[in-house]
């Protein structure tokens, strides 16, 4: 494993040792404090994400090495008109490993084409976002102790929703797994991931618009946020970004041991009342991205215990 | 109607009635400085309608190209006067600069140096998908 560009690159045996060791980290920290003392991860990120960039410079820090890198397209070379092939031909010569987020999809791929040093994808577009994948699957695993035999409830933009559609690929390879797609018409999962995830894998799935139709039948429940710049329309974006607002009213007549979980940032998608709720799952897992961001690091650096 | 026979060359044959002129183009015969025939609309039993394409000389054609057009046409390779070699083209697992991505969020809409490749990710349904984006050829 050289780069991580997609989540259907990596094995399920890969990702549970990568869960593994994302547990091991967050048990004993200070074995893995200076780990990846003298290196460096550059962050490119050619679109803004905050929490996605500092969970990665955090994960680093968190190993002992050190981060460069940028925040923005307009603070880099590509507003002079520079291809990604040569910012990273040279970024590569400063630094050991690369995350790299992009708006548009496929870049962090030509990126590894060129790359001596892995490249991470930290999200290209609305195509693949791999790390945001493996935090959902270490939260699971952490918070339900398993990663088969779940029911699992996916609400909001199935449609443009790459966490979401990362998630279904990745869970698809799980035993007894079925999936609850609550959406709007206009926001369904796109029929081909039906056909070649769903379909193909015989996976038990059923879609609906009513969010609590199907409450008291699920052990996870994953929120997305209607993305703005996921819309060349900006009527379309308007009429459904509040189409689902999950409140207490709502989680009555779900399991106890419910997880909620949400990639962040939320919006309106989930009421501040529920934040208080302890099947409230999201902020623990933006925490649980770091470890898993750190245990990859460790991987693709070829760092052994 | 007459159509010599070749020594040694190609014929290009089971080709869907219609598209004998596009691949014709697509293979880019019209550079070649030998004769090239193109048979339309010839009777065929298995396919009631059929083109057929005779080059005389033996030139490497760019399969990828004849399957994605075509995948169901036949390549008959012919040396001296007997046909050498005989295959059925089928679908390329990918094809390389035939046809560009329309996707406005992939790289290739910004970075123009970059190949346009489309891989085979549904043989079944004929589905090709862009490498970078994997965005489904429309």
């Amino acid at each position: 494993m050289k780069n991580l560009i997609d989540i259907k690159e990596l094995s399920v045996e890969e990702i549970d040792q990568l869960i593994e060791k994302a547990r091991d980290i967050m048990q004993n920290k200070e074995k893995y404090a200076e780990k990846c003392k003298g290196k460096k991860l550059a962050t490119l990120f050619f679109e803004a994400s905050t929490r996605t960039r500092l969970s990665f410079e955090a994960a680093m820090m968190e190993l002992g090495g050190n981060v460069l890198g940028f925040s923005s397209a307009d603070s880099s070379s590509v507003s002079k008109g520079e291809s990604v092939s040569d910012t990273i031909k040279v970024v590569g010569g400063y630094a050991d490993i690369i995350a790299m987020r992009h708006p548009k999809e496929g870049a962090p791929l030509v990126a590894s084409l060129k790359s001596d040093v892995p490249i991470i994808n930290a999200g290209d577009g609305g195509h693949n976002h791999p790390t945001q994948t493996l935090t959902d699957l270490l939260t699971i695993q952490c918070e339900k102790n398993r990663l088969d035999n779940l029911c699992i409830g996916l609400c909001g933009d199935l449609k443009f929703g790459r966490t979401v559609h990362s998630l279904i690929t990745a869970m698809s390879r799980y035993k007894n797994i079925k999936f609850i797609l609550i959406s709007p018409k206009e926001l369904k999962i796109p029929e081909y991931l039906k056909r070649e995830t769903l379909e193909k894998n015989n996976i038990e799935y059923v879609e609906t618009s009513d969010i609590e139709e199907y409450m008291d039948k699920l052990d996870i429940l994953y929120m997305t946020r209607v993305q703005k710049e996921r819309f060349f329309n900006e009527d379309d974006y308007v009429r459904l970004k509040d189409y689902y607002i999950l409140n207490k009213e709502k989680l009555e007549k779900a399991k106890p041991d419910l997880c909620i979980m949400h990639p962040l940032p939320r919006v309106n998608e989930i009421s501040t009342d529920v934040d208080d709720d302890e099947r409230a799952c999201y902020f623990k897992q933006a925490k649980y991205g770091k470890y898993i961001r750190m245990a990859l690091i460790l991987k693709l650096l070829e760092i052994e215990d | 109607m007459n159509i010599d026979s070749i020594k040694d060359g190609i014929v290009i044959d089971h080709i869907q009635a219609g598209k004998g002129m596009e691949i014709y183009d697509a293979l880019k015969l019209k550079e070649l400085d030998c004769q090239v025939a193109i048979i339309t609309n010839a009777k065929s039993q298995k396919m009631e309608r059929k083109d057929i394409i005779k080059i005389d000389r033996a030139i490497n054609i760019d399969l990828d190209i004849l399957g994605f057009i075509d995948p169901e046409s036949t390549v008959n390779i012919v040396k001296e006067n007997e046909i050498n070699q005989k295959f059925h083209v089928g679908l390329p697992k990918k094809i390389v600069n035939i046809v560009e991505c329309q996707n406005p969020r992939c790289i290739t809409s910004i970075e123009k140096d970059l190949d346009q490749v489309f891989c085979l990710t549904d043989e079944e349904n004929k589905i090709y998908r862009c490498k970078y984006c994997e965005m489904s050829m429309k």
